[in-house]
């Protein structure tokens, strides 16, 4: 079934919607970059390609407290800081940061379950926007996402013609729309079949559409042990950036903070790429910023794979493209270790 | 009410504290009852922790046979570690897991004749098994335990190696210190050589930690004497956080040390990136 409302009363749907959850809609900043928002009347859905952070601080957000201890003597008392969710909605997340929470879940919904990402992960319902205008710096195609037909998410939706079309892919999407009430109107799939194919016009010319990552799972020595890494890192500065704004980068640190009212131990996002993330009281493993980035880019495209059936962990939203001060990514990696050339276009992504 | 999340620690007290070497002690931990705080395997790790001070992963140092509790081998080396040096019986701790695969006391090793060899405060994760073994004596053949550490004062354990284990039926202790010391009249010299001095049949399965310049001199010369690497063993060390595979830094090629390891055989590691 597939429905649509004129862009010009998306606030209807979104008052609606707001009835019984809270919704999140990527919303123009005055910086001019787009970021995730708790919509509020007024409020308008960003006609920007993507936010500048990813969509996981809604499962994994980049700090999460665990319990608080107060210590009296030899005693020590634990409380729980965990909440349980409330149900919200991500309207107008894209194909790219929509798969990344399969490759998150592969990892926090594992045994032992990570008990505060589950209960974000139930409590929400997904509405995935097709990308109307793709850029230079995407490649989620790379990867089999689609982000003229988006296959993930509980809703799939397109802007069109003046219109939002809402088409539900799971139970939740479609509790989801009659949740919406009389806003919506049922449609045929003409205009989205079209804007579909716009979409795939645009995708087929972008110069890293033709980027195909290698399959390196029975290579793990000779890629680690490639003497290309040497020059790739040669300029990171282990900034971290690229771990920030990555979608699917999920490596966390364990703290705690002495709060003045007992000391709270938080999970919170750390990065391969700091010196001290392995840091023993013995030393590290790894010791300079070669063995960082190597282990950032090995981690993505070959030790993921191996432990999960071949998939890689990247969506290719293009993020640490355009956010690497020193203009290096994972394009640029996976190029070198697979020889491929981006179609169409210069070498640089 | 969220099920239980496994970062989040239990509450554990310390019943003892013994002063093994000058910067070596034993904690004996049980829960707030009284009782053991979890079973585990002997190789596996608990986290352990002090609010605003630090967690760190740590060898479960007694045997699974023990039912009463506990016991970690902990060296003065770092932030948490030097304040756990300075609690005192009946302090409160955090505890979790237990952590990893631990040694294959039910597959590989049963039956065989094994030889653990420890260097320092490696015996700490032998220990574990070693007691295991003795404990469950019909299902393995000899112990050969060779331990060596810088001086007298450092073997950790020393009191139980006298006492309990060089009178264990079939067990074989040889204990080694790197320079003469006036009050010794045992082996002297590194841990590797006494290796090849011994001249350990191949029959054996090698069972090693220490600390990474004395495993790899060890094996070599294990190498040296015809053993083959898919038969020696070893548990390995990298810095934890969360130890259940997902906060990413333990790793050594695909596999996580706190979830996958932290035991490994010499064949499985050797397919891994050199990177440890």
């Amino acid at each position: 079934m597939l429905y649509r409302i004129s862009c010009t009363e998306m606030d209807a749907l979104f008052a609606a919607l707001s009835e019984t959850k809270t919704v999140y809609l990527p919303a123009d900043r005055e910086d001019g970059q787009a970021s995730f928002v708790k919509w509020t009347e007024g409020t308008a859905l960003s006609n920007r390609l993507n936010t500048v952070r990813s969509a996981k601080d809604f499962f994994f957000p980049q700090i999460q407290p665990l319990a608080r201890f107060r210590r009296e003597g030899q005693k020590i008392e634990i409380t729980d800081l965990r909440e349980e969710s409330e149900d919200f909605v991500i309207f107008g997340a894209r194909a790219c940061d929509v798969r990344s929470f399969e490759i998150l879940d592969r990892v926090f919904l594992a045994d032992p379950v990570d008990t505060s990402y589950q209960t974000r992960r139930e409590h929400a319902a997904i509405v995935t926007m097709a990308c109307a205008r793709p850029e230079e710096t995407c490649f989620c195609t790379a990867f089999d996402i689609d982000p003229a037909k988006p296959a993930d998410g509980d809703v799939r939706a397109y802007i069109a013609d003046g219109y939002c079309y809402l088409e539900p892919l799971t139970e939740k999407g479609e509790t989801l729309l009659a949740g919406a009430g009389e806003c919506l109107e049922e449609s045929d799939g003409a205009a989205v079949e079209a804007e579909a194919g716009r979409i795939r016009a645009i995708l087929e010319k972008l110069p890293l559409a033709s980027l195909k990552p290698a399959d390196n799972r029975e290579k793990e020595l000779d890629v680690f042990n490639s003497p290309k890494w040497e020059e790739m890192a040669s300029h990171c500065l282990g900034c971290g950036a690229c771990t920030f704004v990555c979608p699917t980068c999920q490596c966390f640190d364990i703290n705690d903070f002495d709060s003045g009212h007992g000391i709270e131990r938080y999970r919170c996002w750390d990065s391969c790429m700091y010196h001290d993330f392995t840091l023993m009281a013995s030393g590290t493993p790894r010791l300079t910023q070669k063995e960082r980035f190597r282990q950032r880019f090995m981690h993505k495209l070959v030790y993921y794979p191996i432990r999960y059936d071949g998939v890689f962990s990247c969506v290719g939203c293009g993020r640490c493209l355009r956010k690497c001060p020193i203009n290096m990514n994972i394009v640029k990696v996976m190029k070198e270790l697979t020889g491929v050339r981006p179609a169409g276009a210069g070498e640089e992504a | 009410m969220m099920q239980r999340e496994e970062l989040i620690p239990m509450l554990g007290q310390v019943t003892d504290i013994r002063q093994d070497t000058p910067d070596v002690k034993t904690f004996r931990v049980v829960g707030c009852d009284g009782k053991k705080l979890f079973e585990h395997i002997p190789g596996q790790c608990a986290m352990l922790s002090i609010p605003g001070v630090g967690e760190g992963m740590f060898s479960i140092t007694s045997s699974p046979t023990n039912e009463a509790y506990m016991e970690f081998s902990i060296k003065k080396c770092g932030c948490l570690t030097n304040y756990l040096h300075s609690i005192e019986v009946g302090q409160q701790i955090l505890v979790r897991g237990p952590y990893g695969n631990g040694f294959p006391v039910e597959g590989f090793f049963k039956g065989k004749d094994l030889l653990f060899i420890a260097g320092g405060i490696g015996l700490a994760p032998l220990r574990s098994v070693i007691n295991y073994c003795r404990d469950k004596r019909e299902n393995y053949g000899a112990l050969h335990i060779l331990y060596g550490s810088r001086s007298m004062d450092d073997l950790v354990d020393y009191q139980e190696i006298l006492n309990e284990w060089t009178r264990s039926p079939d067990t074989h202790v040889y204990l080694t210190i790197d320079r003469e010391q006036e009050g010794w009249d045992g082996h002297v010299g590194f841990v590797p050589n006494y290796v090849t001095e011994l001249n350990f049949p191949t029959t054996l399965v090698p069972v090693i930690c220490g600390p990474p310049i004395m495993i790899h001199f060890t094996l070599e010369n294990l190498k040296g004497l015809g053993f083959r690497e898919e038969q020696v063993w070893t548990t390995m060390e990298m810095r934890m956080k969360c130890g259940i595979g997902k906060c990413g830094r333990c790793n050594i090629g695909d596999q996580y040390v706190c979830k996958d390891g932290p035991v490994f055989s010499f064949d499985k590691l050797s397919a891994l990136p050199d990177e440890y």
